[in-house]
């Protein structure tokens, strides 16, 4: 773990200190509106951060990510829903259900050589297959959603994960950083190595012996798992869940924005991502709310933009630009 | 069980099946000669469609009119867009090329609901209320127009590919790339061209979707992946594959909806996607590459 920290130059130790100290005790200092905006980026940062290990370490492209976020956000909202068991413990099932899920898909997908667009098209496959499933299913609520309670009398049992902004920043930063934290380490482990050799040239790295079927089962694993965490988060902070929504091809795409606008297979790449998408979007609602304009789709528009503008112009992100721009660049 | 009443919706099934696999023809064209995947596919039908609706509203064109000139500047966006875009994608990694289309696809379809709302826009058709009767059996007559208008385009696209120079040229572009430079064709423009193709085929299946559906921005994601799911079944490459594809995507949807809910209809086409993914992952009618 130690040489993860010693990787980094000194200054961006530095940077990187300041920036988490500042978001530590930022919330002395936010109102609600803000706080809401921080946590969707720490939201997408994790999330992001999970796509990230399979597109852009194992090289694997999955469409279907909002497969794994609503599966978990599903699970543990009607273990609770139905139970009262607390998402600490839903979670865990969530995380189950989806990595089966991941298991099932990675499988098929990896044992039958379904690579690139066609592997795209069967995680995609299965999201839609599951959305259409949950709207036909009535103990889920079907396509009039599930809601949670909102209890004025509960809002401070974090342990069942109810409670205020406050609860869920801080919770959304330790995901944020616990995701960044988890791939760095994976990133330095043998597997890591052995996503990259696959992802680079999966014959090369048959041929020197790396198990690429293990290699890719346990990358669509780690995502699924930290996705379906990252449902869990989403779901008991809106407290609603509908099918169309859950696991819509829009959440799928919402999910890879992120990891795609900072630089795919970086560390920092999702979260740089995250911090300039969701404030810039924001700010545009902010913008055209204040002109009159109050016309639905026009978030989308722009993140359609920025997504076409930075795949044409910085196909490897802004993350690899703003090192060199900040002069984090090791020297070699 | 009726008979009559089986026949019924599987006769509609084949015609509606017609539009999709004229749809997915669009796609497969460029999926097999320009090696991209254009996932902004069904958002162009749906634009096809609002032209459509436009041109009958404000002119009182009927669809299979207006199809042509909506073919034509199909044709030239198209042209335009692998001119000054998509070129620069061509042998970029597979993920760059589906991120710059994902875009398109957020802009075109929120732009749309931006311009339109979100409400449908039917178009009325004088004659959407009639139909054949031939003994038992009741046939739609707008279907079947809009479906011997998708054989006809199909058709001539088929001409084309096999008998002008252009045509072969670009399917030499399809079979060997370094081959057709070599011999000095000129890809660039030859992509653009199929590009343009590609999306005259899409033009003219979402001016002839308006006699089977409402236009609306919500029916741009699902028809992007109709047509993926039928070019995938019918086999990548393959035209007569799509058209296959097509009327057998069509049939299980009206079968589907008929003996389950409407709502349902899509989960078998992903089941059987998923299937031949699996099974027969070069499509019913493709060749093992």
């Amino acid at each position: 773990m130690k040489d993860m920290w010693t990787a980094i130059p000194a200054r961006g130790r530095v940077i990187l200190l300041v920036l988490l100290a500042a978001l530590l005790v930022a919330p002395a200092a936010l109102d609600r509106y803000f706080m809401s905006v921080l946590i969707l980026i720490f939201y997408f940062a994790f999330v992001g951060q999970a796509w990230n290990i399979m597109m852009g370490y194992a090289g694997q492209l999955s469409l279907g990510h909002a497969l794994y976020a609503g599966l978990g956000g599903y699970v543990a909202a009607l273990l609770w829903f139905y139970f009262g068991i607390g998402p600490w413990i839903g979670v865990f099932a969530g995380v189950a259900v989806a990595a089966a899920f991941g298991a099932v898909i990675g499988w098929l997908g990896f044992r039958f050589g379904i690579e690139g667009v066609y592997f795209a098209l069967l995680t995609i496959a299965f999201a839609e297959f599951t959305r259409i499933a949950f709207d036909n299913m009535s103990f889920t609520g079907g396509p009039g959603g599930l809601f949670l309670l909102y209890e004025e009398q509960r809002t401070h049992e974090w342990w069942n994960l109810r409670g205020g902004p406050l609860l869920f920043y801080y919770l959304g930063l330790a995901l944020a950083a616990g995701g960044a934290l988890l791939t760095a380490w994976l990133a330095r482990s043998r597997l890591g190595y052995q996503w990259l050799a696959v992802r680079e040239d999966q014959e090369a790295a048959l041929s020197l012996g790396v198990g690429a079927f293990r290699a890719k089962m346990i990358a669509v694993l780690i995502s699924a798992s930290m996705t379906a965490i990252g449902g869990v988060f989403l779901a008991f902070y809106y407290n609603s869940l509908f099918p169309a929504q859950a696991f819509d091809i829009g959440r799928s795409i919402e999910i890879i924005l992120a990891p795609v606008i900072g630089g795919l297979g970086t560390i920092f790449g999702p979260i740089v991502g995250a911090f300039i998408l969701t404030p810039l979007g924001e700010a545009l609602i902010a913008l055209t709310a204040k002109f009159g304009v109050d016309l639905p789709g026009t978030k989308a528009v722009f993140y359609g933009l920025t997504l076409m503008i930075i795949i044409t112009l910085r196909p490897d992100g802004v993350w690899p630009w703003l090192k060199r721009l900040l002069g984090l660049e090791p020297k070699s | 069980m009726n008979l009559a009443i089986v026949l019924n919706v599987v006769i509609q099934g084949v015609l509606t099946g017609l539009m999709y696999g004229l749809m997915a023809l669009g796609l497969s064209v460029i999926f097999g000669v320009v090696r991209v995947v254009n996932f902004a596919h069904g958002e162009f039908a749906v634009v096809a469609m609002y032209a459509t609706y436009l041109l009958f509203v404000g002119l009182g064109l009927d669809p299979l009119i207006s199809l042509l000139p909506i073919a034509l500047a199909f044709f030239a966006i198209g042209y335009f867009l692998q001119i000054t875009l998509v070129n620069r994608f061509v042998g970029r990694s597979e993920h760059e090329q589906f991120i710059l289309l994902v875009g398109l696809a957020i802009i075109i379809v929120n732009g749309l609901l931006m311009i339109f709302g979100p409400d449908a826009r039917p178009t009325n058709l004088p004659y959407s209320l009639d139909s054949f009767e031939i003994g038992p059996l009741f046939i739609d007559t707008a279907r079947v127009y809009s479906a011997v208008a998708a054989l006809l385009v199909s058709a001539a696209l088929f001409a084309f590919f096999r008998y002008t120079t252009t045509g072969t040229a670009i399917r030499a572009c399809a079979d060997n790339l370094t081959g057709a430079g070599v011999v000095g064709l000129n890809v660039k423009r030859l992509y653009a061209v199929t590009f343009g193709i590609g999306l005259a085929c899409v033009g003219a299946a979402g001016s002839l979707m308006v006699t089977i559906a409402d236009a609306s921005p919500s029916l741009a994601q699902s028809f992007t992946l109709l047509a993926f799911t039928i070019v995938i079944i019918g086999g990548l490459g393959s035209m007569t594959g799509a058209l296959v594809g097509g009327v057998l995507i069509g049939v299980s949807e009206a079968m589907a909806s008929f003996f389950f809910a409407p709502s349902m209809k899509s989960m078998f086409s992903f089941a059987l996607l998923v299937a031949v993914l699996v099974l027969r992952p070069q499509g019913l009618m493709g060749r093992r590459a």
